[in-house]
């Protein structure tokens, strides 16, 4: 009955664009299931061995990240060697006949191509720090153990998701990382806050997957398989079946990335994500899990980019990514809490991302995908750093840090930076590349949509890099305002924040446009060819726009928030601090900026953002549980107590009532029984008589 | 083995617990360990032959195998015809599972009045019943195991259940939970099965020519008859109405299902598991096998509305899960939502649909079962079934609450875990449903039913944070409570390890039931 | 003399019988009103008999018959009337309901 030779009848790769690998690569290849399945086996042995070890089970945890970054950086370094596609397939299920006479075959697999081996090393590398960083923050926490059990889980589950040669098995790893995400948001579940805003992120994303599922099935049912390549072979043919349904899948699919990838209005739940320890915040909500919606985008890029099958979605893929880089951008500024800034800017990135692959720039936007990780996941860190020695999250009981965290602050620092785009630290060259292929595609099809899209993506550089400054000013800068006695984090958390600056400061240099793209064949190398445009050097141009703007930003953040303010309070109205006689003159052009461009800013134009970011979408999302809970209430006790159960308890009282009415002919007394026989027998001749 | 095969493996199965019952009432009362012992045994007996029979099963092909087909009662023309195929193989190695399950759970969980000997003799009976009824081929055999079921229950809730006093719309006095839920269970489900018997009985009569020859109560011949499109007009209608009121109360469908929160909650823990794991398969079990193949074309007019209803039931399911405070009646109202999916699924006629429901029914069987097992153990050690008054309980009692929290997971229907082939092969089925069908509604219900997982996952998230999360409440902390015990976990353990291979592996169910549906499709329907 | 006057005699005593056996309120009344209804339907027995006059005399037969059932339920009832009157110190057939709902 156990087939155990469908483990063996695996399928072979897909010659397309880039072919199989030979020899070491090729063991490596072929080896690959284990990427995923290492950390899965660690969540295991850490729940049924983790405690008796020395460290607690961090080092299974740590053990198993380590392995899938030092096999994904050798997949990554062979695929630049020798660019190759592959895939594995197992069959573990055959159902039914569809219409077209196939089976519909459940397979387990995983692919080895150029995105996903980046995706094995984001995570693997990323991933290891982070770890690292966690044994540090995690220390003496309450559920030290099951902490790195559930973090196993989730890097288990991302590394499924981004292996799956089928939309099946994306499922799969989508909803295990939702889980892990539920588990981990919601880590210190004494505080029922916590967990609420676990069941809203998972939540939220469950409602998106409402449109994965209906596109997986869609797509899987016409095309008569659920692999990627299956899906995208058909896309290339032509074939009509799937271009009549193209629209409804590529829009469901869509939504379902919406929900993961925290695109408006589904990005709500990111922010209460912070819930979670920073750890967390950090691996899942910056660098990895938020980034599976694009990395489905990026999967399905042909399907996106063909006529007739998804490409008539890319406008509003432009103008969700568009909303939510803006949007997200702006809602940054009014942050007290260090990383609801980081949280809300991670908003913001991800739609340069979406916007890029809306442009149809799959390396821009994968690269953006691959630089956020560095330094986004070393900001969430370094803030962490920072909450750890402040026990507070919020920037109003931080001030002049620097001194006393010197190596938080400098990697920080990087990470903003690089987050703001300077030149050369990643962010640069990424956010450059997604300007200049929204400038490109504003000229080739994408039209005046695409152009706006990047002058938001300008503004947005200039935003981005506004709150960072703000941010790094109000918590490295000035007066401690706090308590705390302040101390720098221990190693075991510093080291991870060099080792991630490092990789955010030259991580970007894998893909200058015109000296050294490896990043690019690194991407391309897949089973279907990718078409897009390939710059053939830096559009200088917009580097100086984007380099400007960003400048601008920091300039702006760090001349209002530079200075120390005795009265830090941002709740409703950026406060005009007292003013210093020595600074006047400061101030004038202070004022400037106030009124001439921060205060429409950061005044109206933000707080409408904010205000109907909480009010009115996440009033709609709160809404939506106490519609169901009353409705529940109203449904259960008013109908189906009330109505349908009293219809039956109804009958049998009736029955009961009819039974009491009728025992009353058992009076005992003989004479009346005598008496109804008598006249039985009277009316039995009688009509014995009459009716014969 | 000639005569395993023919028949007497089955046999042995269906009514080796029944022979335990009967050797366990010549044991007096006060023996318990000899008692339990001898339960067990014969338990541990029927599961290993079903096993067994699982290991020699040919799965390739679509026919019954294992079976016989002997003459039993001439005077009215019903054999004692059993045979088990790759449908209802499935089932009954999960019946004989859970039932095995039940027994070493019990082992040192008593519900009052402590009497182990009639609870087991009363459980083994109920074994036999379920297992018949998955084997049983002629109409008159599977009534009667049909209804064999209901009497261990009714005992088994009206004596062991829920003692607390009820308060009910439209009753004067309050009235013993337990009373009243046995008295609906029992009343409502013979309700729908006396009709269900006019339908046999309409089969049987009709089934022959206009001279009274050749008239039958077996299954197979009726299906090849029906194929035929023997049954038509007016006489099949109604003769499907009174099938589906029979199967339809037990599956629960949306409105017969008002009985099931009811016995549900007063049940001991044992008569839950086994209501929600078997008891309530046996109703979409009766539509696949009997109502499907032997009335095609009436089922094909039928399935929209069944669609409609299963939906109905999804979403109702998951909005009244809501609006509980009992943990039990929380779970309960979930196997409404869950069997929904399963209806779903059958509603479609499809090879894929069927499938899915399939695997939906031994998934729900093997997860709600392990539900309520941690239900019942909860109410065991705090008394109370009220999610309001417990919290914490994942500080309080780690292991049980670790496991808990997986059996939610699995419920919401997490990919990896067996639920998900169920929900998710039943929507992928809608949107293909059979020639023929109005492809907008089923898609309707489809879209309809993947928004019915969202509420299905918040219910259970909000029932795992209010019962497992949060600091532990002022009335219990200062109680010591002991975290499960070797029986419990060896209640539980073989069902977090069954939900996670079905999960991983589902080709344990689908490489069995596959053929065997393809074949019925194609045979009722024309393929 | 025609059969019909032995009829008419034999439906009256019966009436009187029934009368007597519906309504009267002591139990001795009513065991007579049985009795009464036992001898109309000897009378009638008879009356056949003649009438019809055949061989075996079954009309006749039969009214010996119901004399001896009669005088042995008589007996008995009789019997039963006193022991109740002995422990209820009534004979009252009203309070006899213990077969009440």
């Amino acid at each position: 009955m156990l087939s155990f030779a469908a483990w063996s009848a695996a399928e072979g790769g897909h010659a397309g664009a880039a072919g199989e690998p030979s020899g070491f690569l090729g063991v490596l290849a072929q080896g690959a299931w284990l990427i995923p399945v290492v950390p899965l086996l660690a969540v295991g042995l850490i729940v049924l061995f983790g405690k008796r070890l020395p460290l607690k089970g961090w080092e299974l945890a740590e053990g198993a990240l380590v392995f899938v970054g030092l096999y994904g950086a050798a997949l990554l370094i062979g695929n630049w060697v020798d660019p190759f596609a592959f895939e594995r397939h197992v069959e573990i299920a055959r159902i039914g006949v569809l219409p077209g006479g196939h089976d519909l075959v459940l397979e387990w697999g995983w692919v080895v191509d150029g995105l996903s081996t980046m995706m094995y090393f984001v995570v693997g590398v990323v991933g290891s720090f982070v770890f690292t960083y966690a044994k540090g923050y995690m220390k003496g926490d309450v559920r030290f153990t099951w902490f790195f059990a559930a973090f196993s889980l989730f890097a288990g589950g991302m590394l499924v998701l981004v292996s799956s040669p089928n939309t099946i098995q994306l499922i799969v790893g989508w909803e295990l990382v939702g889980v892990a995400s539920y588990l981990l948001i919601g880590h210190w579940w004494e505080d029922h806050a916590n967990n609420a805003a676990a069941i809203k992120a998972f939540l939220v994303n469950k409602v998106a997957d409402v449109g994965l599922f209906i596109g997986v099935i869609i797509s899987g049912l016409v095309v008569g398989s659920f692999r990627f390549t299956d899906l995208l072979d058909a896309v290339e043919a032509g074939d009509s079946a799937l271009a009549d349904v193209g629209v409804w899948v590529g829009l469901a699919l869509f939504i379902g990335a919406m929900g993961k990838s925290a695109q408006w209005p589904f990005h709500v739940w990111l922010p209460d994500a912070m819930a979670g320890p920073t750890p967390v915040s950090s691996l899942m909500h910056a660098a990895t899990m938020v980034t599976a919606g694009v990395y489905l985008l990026g999967r399905m890029f042909p399907f996106y980019q063909a006529e007739g099958f998804g490409a008539g979605l890319k406008p509003l893929i432009l103008v969700i990514g568009a909303l939510t880089l803006f949007l997200g951008g702006l809602l940054a500024l009014v942050q007290d809490d260090i990383k609801k800034v980081l949280a809300y800017s991670t908003v913001s990135q991800l739609g340069y991302m979406t916007a890029a692959m809306g442009a149809g720039a799959y390396t821009a936007g994968l690269f953006h995908l691959f630089t956020h990780a560095f330094f986004k996941g070393l900001l969430f860190l370094a803030a962490g750093s920072v909450i750890h020695a402040v026990h507070s999250n919020n920037m109003s009981d931080m001030g002049g840090l620097r001194k006393a965290m010197p190596k938080t602050y400098w990697t920080f620092l990087i990470g903003s930076l690089a987050l703001a785009g300077i030149v050369p630290l990643a962010g640069f060259w990424s956010k450059d590349e997604i300007l200049a292929s929204l400038a490109y595609d504003g000229q080739h099809g994408g039209g005046g949509l695409a152009t706006f899209v990047l002058v938001l993506a300008l503004a947005g550089a200039f935003v981005t890099a506004f709150y960072m400054a703000r941010t790094v000013n109000l918590t490295f800068f000035g007066k401690y305002k706090g308590q705390a006695h302040l101390h720098e984090s221990p190693r075991v958390m510093t080291y991870p924040l060099i080792g991630l600056a490092a990789l955010a400061a030259v991580g970007g240099l894998v893909n200058m446009p015109g000296w050294f793209t490896a990043f690019t064949s690194w991407l391309a190398a897949r089973a279907h060819p990718i078409v897009e445009h390939h710059a053939s050097g830096l559009n200088w141009g917009l580097a100086a726009l984007g380099t400007l703007a960003a400048l601008a930003g920091i300039a702006a953040g760090t001349a209002l928030f530079g200075r120390d303010r005795a009265t830090q309070r941002e709740r409703d109205r950026f406060r005009i601090p007292v003013l210093y006689p020595l600074l006047e003159h400061k101030y004038y052009l202070d004022d400037l900026y106030d009124y001439g461009l921060v205060r429409p800013i950061r005044g109206p134009l933000a707080r409408a953002a904010n205000w109907s970011n909480n009010v009115i979408i996440d009033g709609a999302v709160n809404a939506f549980g106490v519609v169901a809970r009353r409705l529940a209430s109203l449904v259960y006790g008013g109908f189906d107590q009330r109505g349908i159960d009293l219809g039956i308890n109804a009958a049998a009282a009736a029955a009961g009532e009819a039974g009491g009415a009728l025992r009353r002919v058992q009076t005992g007394k003989v004479q009346q029984y005598a008496a109804a026989l008598f006249l039985g027998a009277v009316a039995l001749v009688v009509g014995f008589l009459i009716f014969t | 083995m000639g005569w395993f095969e023919n028949g007497w493996g089955l046999s042995l199965i269906v009514f080796l617990p029944l022979v335990g019952a009967a050797v366990l009432l010549a044991v007096p009362r006060a023996r318990e360990t000899a008692i339990k012992a001898i339960a067990l045994g014969f338990a541990a007996a029927s599961f290993a032959v079903s096993v067994i029979v699982t290991i020699l099963f040919d799965f390739g092909t679509a026919g019954y195998q294992f079976g016989t087909n002997k003459s039993w009662i001439p005077a009215i023309g019903s054999y004692f015809h059993v045979g088990v195929d790759g449908i209802s193989l499935p089932l009954v190695v999960l019946s004989t599972f859970i039932t095995l399950l039940c027994v070493i759970y019990s082992w040192n969980h008593w519900p009052e009045p402590h009497n182990p000997k009639a609870f087991l003799v009363l459980m083994l009976i109920l074994a036999t019943g379920m297992a018949g009824t998955f084997v049983a081929l002629d109409l008159v055999l599977f009534f009667i195991f049909f209804e064999l079921v209901l009497l261990p229950m009714y005992f088994m809730i009206g004596i062991w259940g829920d003692r607390n006093p009820m308060r009910l719309p439209g009753f004067r006095k309050p009235v013993e939970t337990r009373l009243y839920a046995a008295i609906k269970f029992f009343l409502f489900t013979l309700f729908g099965s006396a009709f269900m018997l006019l339908g046999f009985l309409a089969l049987y009569f009709r089934s022959g020519d206009a001279a009274g020859a050749g008239r039958t109560f077996d299954i197979e011949a009726l299906s090849a008859l029906g194929a035929e499109g023997h049954f038509s007009g007016t006489f099949a209608f109604w003769v499907f109405f009174a099938l589906f009121l029979g199967f339809a109360v037990k599956v629960p469908m949306w409105p017969l299902h008002t009985w099931l929160p009811d016995a549900h909650t007063a049940a001991p823990t044992v008569g839950s598991v086994l209501l929600a794991a078997i008891l309530l398969k046996l109703g979409s079990y009766g539509f696949i096998r009997i109502a499907l193949p032997i009335l095609p074309h009436e089922a094909q007019r039928w399935a929209p509305a069944i669609a409609i209803l299963a939906v109905i039931a999804i979403i109702y399911g998951s909005l009244a899960c809501l609006a509980q405070t009992d943990m039990k009646r929380l779970i309960a109202f979930s196997s409404v939502g869950h069997m929904g999916f399963v209806m779903l699924g059958i509603s479609t006629l499809t090879d894929v649909g069927i499938n899915a429901a399939i695997v939906g029914m031994v998934a729900h069987g093997v997860i709600t079962g392990l539900l309520f097992f941690l239900a019942g153990s909860i109410q065991h050690r705090y008394h109370t079934r009220e999610m309001a008054r417990l919290g914490g309980n994942q500080k309080t009692l780690p292991i049980l609450g670790g496991i808990l929290g997986f059996a939610a997971m699995a419920s919401l229907g997490l990919p990896g875990l067996a639920g998900f082939w169920g929900e998710f092969m039943a929507l992928l089925a809608a949107y293909n449903p059979f020639a023929g069908a109005s492809l907008a509604l089923f898609r309707t219900a489809m879209v309809i039913g993947a928004i019915g997982t969202v509420l299905t996952a918040g219910y259970l998230l909000w029932m795992l944070q209010r019962v497992n999360l949060g600091e532990v409440p002022e009335e219990w902390r200062d109680k010591s409570f002991h975290d499960a015990d070797r029986f419990e976990l060896g209640a539980w353990v073989p069902l977090v390890l069954a939900t996670l291979a079905v999960g991983v592996y589902p080709a344990i169910v689908f490489g069995a039931t596959n053929d065997s549906v393809v074949d019925l499709v194609q045979r009722a329907f024309g393929g | 003399m025609t059969i019909n006057q032995f009829l008419i005699l034999g439906s009256l005593l019966f009436s009187l019988g029934v009368y007597g056996v519906l309504v009267r309120r002591n139990a001795v009344a009513v065991l007579l009103s049985i009795e009464l209804m036992l001898a109309a339907v000897n009378i009638n027995l008879v009356a056949f008999g003649s009438l019809l006059g055949d061989t075996l005399r079954t009309g006749h037969i039969f009214a010996l018959f119901v004399i001896t059932v009669a005088a042995a339920e008589v007996g008995i009832g009789l019997a039963i009337v006193i022991l109740i009157f002995r422990n209820r110190a009534s004979a009252n057939v009203d309070e006899l309901d213990l077969m009440k709902w």
